[in-house]
């Protein structure tokens, strides 16, 4: 009878490793949520429950303004992301086999990998050598650039999982090659592309460095916004902007998450989420 | 090997439906299908039969529209289809793997090629109705592919297939994925449908059970090349070559040379087998090394050696000792090793219940068989 004593015990350790595990990567968020809610002017002092920094936030016309910016190019820049990184997983995997595919796939992962400061640093460059005005649209192009990698590694795992002969049989049925694509291929990778949105929707939401690279004056996004604020004292009503992040990007991931259990349970393997 | 061409063989008959025109397709350096040339009537039921490789799929896919012949032409009533791209061809086909749309319902898959047609919604409906009927898929219309069993999916996908009425319906190995049992049922539903509904089927097979019992015609692939395209019973009993009869159900193959020959009636020298009498093919060229091939369901045991039959025609007779017994329920196979050196292999029906071994292992017995039952082919 020791055997399930020990399956007790076991599993009392993962529990606890478990909550540890959760504690420390949770703790720090849940404090800040609690302090959101203070209504105490200092920020680590506990004054009582209050909605007064969410509706300082609301009345903070230039912290909106960046709140709106950042919004604006989220949504931009993964519509972006979305069209460019479906068509170059379609390139790579679908295309006839060229030269240097393999470097192709493989310089398409870089980008995950680099540094953000040097991502930021020469798109900059870039942008100055081809004398762009540097405000929302370099933002947007910088976010698309980073983001659309993520999106063409989601869709290109979930194309490699259909099979080529269904293509075929939707031709066979009478579909052109485009119509086939758009009846049969498209709604089977389209959770995974809705997938691929939105995770490069909260990359662009939450992106500080490659935007302080390439945003101008007057399109400042919120994590700018916020990390100037800060520079001069945290003042609580930061605390209630960032649960409201919290809020839309835990929003977002699950959404995300549940269209690729979606798209894993319409048949083939699942994109890596 | 040389390849036949069908098509001089059928001159006068009605126009086909499909001509195939020494087409040839090569993938680099590797030829996968070369010079094939054939007839398919309207109404025909056509089997595709050949080892693995052999370049039966790609054949089928030029026929779809899905691969560009090398050389060669194609048509469809007269009509050259080389540049017809898949989705313009009155030609369905039914996929190795079914490829069945995974996010579609059973209904929606059938109805996917009705659509594309601009059918109307009323006509779809009845059109759908009618084929899930006729495939038993009744209850299942709703399910989704991954729902369903084997045998369910194929029959969605053979439903899919003809609800265009295809004038020409392209089937890549349909019942591979099916247990025996399944099969035999599947095989019976398939030649029905196909009478039905009045269609012309190329089946593509590797099983020749499969082959003999559904087709009407079968064509024999062998290394891309068309090696002969017979009746079924022609292609067992008179197979044009060696490789044929061999691949083409059990055969024993007895080697040797012709000594004398006349009156229709060869007699030869074999290295295993001693003398042997075969009747001459009809076209028989003037080779003198041949080989004999037998049947092993046309070769009789006994343990006495039967009489000569009295209109003088000698009867082969030959002895030996039975190697090896095999009971198969229906028949029992022996392996015979003739005195000569050659082995036999022996197939007798088990006609009768009870009847115990007659001949068991380590038994001399007489393995005889009739020189008509002798297929004489070139070495
Ligand atoms: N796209 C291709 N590229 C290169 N070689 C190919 C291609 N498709 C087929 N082949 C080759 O052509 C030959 C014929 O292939 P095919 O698929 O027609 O064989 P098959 O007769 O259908 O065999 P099976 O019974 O195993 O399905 C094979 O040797 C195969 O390797
Ligand atoms: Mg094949």
């Amino acid at each position: 009878m020791s055997a399930p004593r020990r399956f007790d015990a076991m599993s009392r350790f993962n529990v606890a490793a478990l909550a540890l595990g959760l504690a420390f990567l949770y703790l720090p968020i849940v404090i800040l949520v609690i302090y959101s809610f203070n209504a105490s002017q200092l920020v680590t002092v506990w004054g009582g429950w209050s909605l007064r920094w969410y509706v300082a936030f609301f009345n903070d016309e230039a912290m909106l303004a960046a709140a709106a910016t950042s919004l604006r190019v989220a949504a931009v820049s993964a519509t972006l992301a979305a069209v460019l990184g479906t068509l170059a997983a379609l390139a790579l995997t679908r295309g006839e086999r060229f030269k240097g595919r393999t470097l192709f796939s493989g310089m398409l992962y870089a980008p995950l990998v680099m540094p953000e400061v040097i991502t930021g640093l020469s798109l900059l460059l870039l942008f100055v050598a081809l004398g762009m005005e540097r405000g929302f649209w370099t933002v947007t192009i910088a976010h698309t650039t980073l983001t659309m990698c993520f999106v063409a590694v989601i869709v290109q795992s979930r194309l490699g999982g259909i099979d080529r002969s269904l293509e075929e049989a939707a031709m066979d049925l009478g579909c052109g090659p485009v119509r086939a694509f758009v009846a049969v291929t498209l709604p089977l990778i389209g959770p995974a592309i809705a997938a691929g949105w939105m995770l490069a929707f909260t990359l662009s939401l939450d992106d500080l460095v490659i935007a302080s690279f390439t945003t101008g004056p007057g399109s400042a996004t919120l994590p700018i916004r916020i990390y100037s604020e800060v520079r001069l004292g945290v003042k609580p009503m930061v605390n209630a902007i960032c649960a409201l992040m919290i809020g839309a990007v835990a929003l977002t991931i699950i959404t995300a998450s549940l269209a690729t259990k979606l798209s894993g349970r319409r048949g083939g393997n699942a994109a890596p989420m | 090997m040389e390849a036949v061409s069908d098509i001089t063989s059928q001159a006068g008959t009605a126009l086909p439906l499909l001509r195939i025109d020494g087409v040839g397709k090569r993938f680099g350096g590797f030829t996968a299908v070369d010079g094939v040339s054939l007839d398919i009537r309207p109404g025909e039921f056509f089997a595709l039969l050949g080892p693995s490789g052999c370049g039966k799929t790609t054949l089928l896919r030029m026929l779809a529209g899905f691969e560009t012949p090398d050389s060669g032409r194609i048509l469809l009533n007269g009509e050259d289809v080389a540049g017809t791209p898949p989705h313009l061809r009155p030609v369905n086909m039914m996929f190795q793997n079914y490829a069945l749309f995974p996010h579609l319902s059973v209904r929606d898959n059938i109805a996917f090629g009705l659509r594309r047609a601009g059918m109307r919604r009323a006509e779809i409906n009845a059109r759908v109705a009618e084929l899930v009927a006729l495939v038993r898929l009744e209850g299942l219309e709703k399910r989704r592919p991954e729902q369903l069993s084997g045998g369910q999916r194929q029959r969605v996908a053979l439903a899919r297939a003809v609800a265009r009425r295809p004038r020409l319906l392209l089937l890549d190995e349909p019942l591979a994925a099916l247990d025996k049992k399944l099969r035999d049922s599947t095989q019976r539903e398939l030649k029905a449908l196909q009478r039905t509904l009045g269609l012309t089927f190329i089946v593509v097979t590797h099983d020749q059970d499969e082959a003999m019992t559904l087709a009407d015609r079968i064509g024999v692939m062998n290394a891309g090349q068309l090696v002969q395209v017979a009746t079924p019973r022609q292609l067992y009993e008179t197979p044009r070559s060696r490789w044929v009869a061999e691949f083409v159900g059990d055969i024993n193959i007895i080697e040797g040379r012709i000594t004398t020959r006349e009156a229709g009636r060869l007699r030869l020298t074999t290295g295993g087998a001693g003398e042997l009498a075969a009747t001459l093919p009809p076209e028989f060229g003037d080779a003198a090394e041949v080989c004999v091939a037998v049947r092993p369901e046309k070769i009789r045991l006994s343990l006495r050696p039967p009489v000569d039959d009295p209109a003088g025609g000698a009867i082969n007779r030959l002895e030996g000792t039975v190697r090896d017994v095999g009971y198969l329920g229906s028949a029992s196979s022996y392996t015979v090793a003739l005195d000569g050196g050659a082995s036999l292999r022996v197939s007798l029906a088990n006609a009768a219940r009870l009847y115990a071994d007659a001949y068991a292992v380590g038994q001399r017995v007489t393995a005889w068989f009739s020189p008509d039952d002798c297929i004489v082919l070139d070495r």
